[in-house]
């Protein structure tokens, strides 16, 4: 694999001059994942913030074909492009291998999208699917969805007299995708461009479908300064929020093991939408976090036991 | 060749000819056997298609789209509720200007719940940017289907076509076949002008367009749809100097004569033409108008065909729920308002959720018509229906 160094030499697919926030975290994703992927590419995308910062017609950030159709068929899209690949490769009329990409939102990934993802991934269409997660409908302006994690504050699970924001617990998308047998799945952030890298890599060697979970801090959505979102990105994974691994033909593997992990409250500070968890009347739902956070992480450090790495 | 086949055969076997690259698709009751005999020319290696057996409508009218923007010929059949599910993603493709062929089989749409014929499913589908043509029978929806490929990639429009549920889709018919290389050598390659795998070439397609561009694009899609009857008209006339068959774009029957006239679409012409054969038997000049295209609507057929008449009754396989009739019966009454001289016209609702109709029902249409020929317009009752309780 290319170094970092020499990643960042390479040329740029996702270009500078799109509309996204300063320190959008989805679009740090977009181009690390385009450094670091084979070549060439295809690409689709849902309706969604990334849609919008990067393409409003005219101009375009996108150096590599990028198809946009609707919000919830991302993955149906992908199939249809890996498909006509197929036949016109057959035809003899494309003679080179392409690698076909996904991006798409937890929106566009967990709930509108889902069905078709499921479809998609069953199908055993080639294609790397890979999920900017920002915990929220961000486009229409930060309402819950089903990656939220509890207790956040949204536009639709607000923080109010009665309720402490989002209620449920988030959706564990990695066990849904890895349920379907995928040969590779893995979960990374923006601050890891390595680890991140890495396993784009790992997931194109693969025929089938494959699956990377990156979560992408929104400023806006969070509540953060701009300038905080590598610090954040970092910070989920020091606090195991967001541990970085992958699953591979069956077996799990953690890809970093924080060697002190950091109270959850590290993270849930500097964090806008979690502000209400510090009050005095909320501060046995600050245990209850950390006390989520450990248990889901003793069950995926079983699971890499278990699964013999 | 001759064939026996019944309308979903036969549009299966004229995709089969036709040999797309992607065909994705789900089954949905009456449609399903489109997909199921296409799925079975793939396991037997009959065509070289990438058949994508989807999880929805959704994703199969999704998947389409993808296909088409990636430079592959697409296909895909579905009714009702399917199309229903796909009506969010027929905009899309016909916004983005692709020419992907949807065989529907004409069903009731829920609730509710029925699977027989009606044409709420198509109609419903008007405004979305689609060719229309409706089949009378198997043959007409063989033909057509063929047609239709070359027609959307002329016009850069998608095209449904259309055949009715169980009647068409599930009746044995003698039909007319090409052969393969007929077929083939008619449709020619699709060589579309960008497509997403070049990549050395990249697009970005599908991107989002503010107030200052938005108008701009639909404007000039309103503009392929202005322009798409000449190409329908075009392909038209080459299948029959090639094939020696006639397609219509508004078939007439017995109507050089007539006052009186019905005008229908899909299988009802077929019933309606043995109504007109006993009605001339016995010395009525009454006449019928199949109309076959309904989008983009035939207005110089329409109008020419129309104005002389002294009463049109329009058969209509949907209910409007407009409390105005349904689209069939207020497009063409539309079309004719410039004419100084018009017919009365009056719409019948029938055959909802797949309610028989017969050809003494529709004579009876005819003497209606005929006692009504000569009332003053305002006093005639314009909404009507054929046998319901």
């Amino acid at each position: 694999m290319k170094s970092i160094q020499d990643l960042i030499k390479e040329k740029e697919l996702f270009s500078s001059g799109h509309r996204a926030c300063a320190g959008c975290g989805e679009v740090l994703a977009v181009r690390q994942v385009l450094l670091a992927s084979k070549k060439p590419i295809v690409c689709a995308m849902p309706t969604g913030c990334l849609e919008i910062v990067s393409t409003i017609f005219p101009h375009t950030a996108w150096q590599v074909p990028m198809f946009h159709s609707a919000f919830e068929n991302a993955a149906a899209t992908i199939s249809g492009m890996e498909a006509a690949y197929q036949a016109l490769r057959r035809k003899g009329k494309i003679d080179k291998k392409i690698y076909f990409i996904a991006f798409a939102g937890d929106g566009g990934t967990h709930d509108i999208g889902f069905q078709a993802l499921s479809g998609a991934i069953e199908r055993r269409h080639s294609f790397l699917y890979v999920c900017t997660d920002n915990q929220a409908y961000m486009n229409t302006g930060v309402q819950r969805s089903s990656a939220t994690p509890q207790f956040a504050h949204t536009t639709t699970s607000p923080k109010g007299e009665k309720l402490p924001g989002k209620l449920q617990p988030r959706k564990d998308i990695m066990e849904i995708i890895i349920a379907h047998e995928v040969p590779y799945a893995a979960q990374t952030t923006v601050a890891f461009f390595h680890d991140l890298a890495k396993k784009v890599e790992k997931a194109q060697s693969y025929e089938g479908p494959t699956f990377i979970n990156i979560l992408v801090p929104c400023p806006l959505g969070w509540g953060h300064l701009p300038s905080l979102t590598i610090e954040i990105s970092r910070l989920a994974v020091e606090t195991n929020f967001w541990p970085l691994y992958e699953y591979e033909n069956g077996t799990y593997r953690l890809t970093y093991k924080p060697s002190q992990p950091k109270p959850i409250v590290d993270w849930l500070k500097l964090q806008g939408r979690f502000a209400h968890l510090f009050e005095e009347k909320n501060k046995h739902l600050l245990e209850e976090f950390q006390k989520y956070v450990d248990e889901k992480y003793q069950k995926l450090l079983k699971k890499c036991e278990l699964s013999g790495k | 060749m001759i064939l026996a086949k019944t309308g979903n055969e036969a549009i299966a076997y004229a995709m089969k000819q036709i040999n797309p690259d992607v065909v994705a698709a789900y089954p949905i009751t009456p449609s399903t056997e489109i997909v199921q005999i296409f799925s079975s020319y793939v396991a037997d290696g009959e065509v070289d298609t990438e058949f994508v057996p989807v999880e929805s409508e959704h994703s199969a009218m999704s998947a389409c789209i993808a296909a088409a923007a990636s430079g592959a010929r697409a296909m895909t059949a579905t009714s009702a509720q399917g199309l229903a599910l796909m009506h969010e993603m027929l905009f899309i493709a016909s916004g983005l200007r692709l020419p992907i062929v949807l065989c529907v089989v004409n069903r009731a749409l829920s609730a509710p719940l029925n699977i027989h014929c009606d044409h709420t499913d198509s109609l419903a589908s008007r405004d979305s940017g689609w060719i229309q043509i409706f089949c009378e029978d198997a043959q007409e929806a063989y033909d057509t289907t063929i047609c239709a490929i070359k027609i959307a990639e002329k016009s850069f429009l998608p095209v449904m076509v259309t055949i009715d549920g169980f009647i068409i889709s599930h009746c044995m018919q003698r039909i007319e076949v090409l052969s393969d290389e007929e077929v083939k050598s008619f449709i020619g390659e699709y060589k579309p002008n960008y497509n997403l795998l070049d990549v050395e070439n990249p697009i970005t397609l599908g991107p989002a367009c503010l107030p200052d561009s938005f108008f701009e694009h639909k404007r000039a899609q309103a503009e392929g749809m202005n322009q798409a009857l000449r190409y329908i008209e075009e392909v038209f006339k080459e299948y029959k100097e090639r094939f020696n068959r006639e397609l219509f774009i508004l078939e007439e029957y017995h109507t050089k004569d007539a006052e009186v006239g019905i005008l229908c679409m899909g299988s009802t012409s077929g019933t309606a033409k043995i109504a007109v054969d006993n009605l001339r038997g016995k010395g009525y000049q009454v006449g019928l108008f199949k109309l076959r295209v309904f989008r983009p609507i035939a207005v110089s057929y329409l109008q020419r065909s129309l104005k002389n008449l002294k009463i049109l009754g329009i058969l209509e396989r949907m209910e409007g729920l407009s409390a105005f009739g349904g689209p069939l019966f207020n497009e063409v009454r539309s079309v004719l308002y410039d004419e100084p001289e018009r017919p009365i016209i009056i719409s019948y609702v029938y055959g909802l959720g797949g309610r028989e109709i017969t050809p003494e029902e529709i004579e009876e249409v005819f003497l209606e018509l005929l006692s009504l020929k000569n009332k003053k317009r305002e006093n005639i009752e314009k909404f009507r229906y054929i046998n319901v309780r």
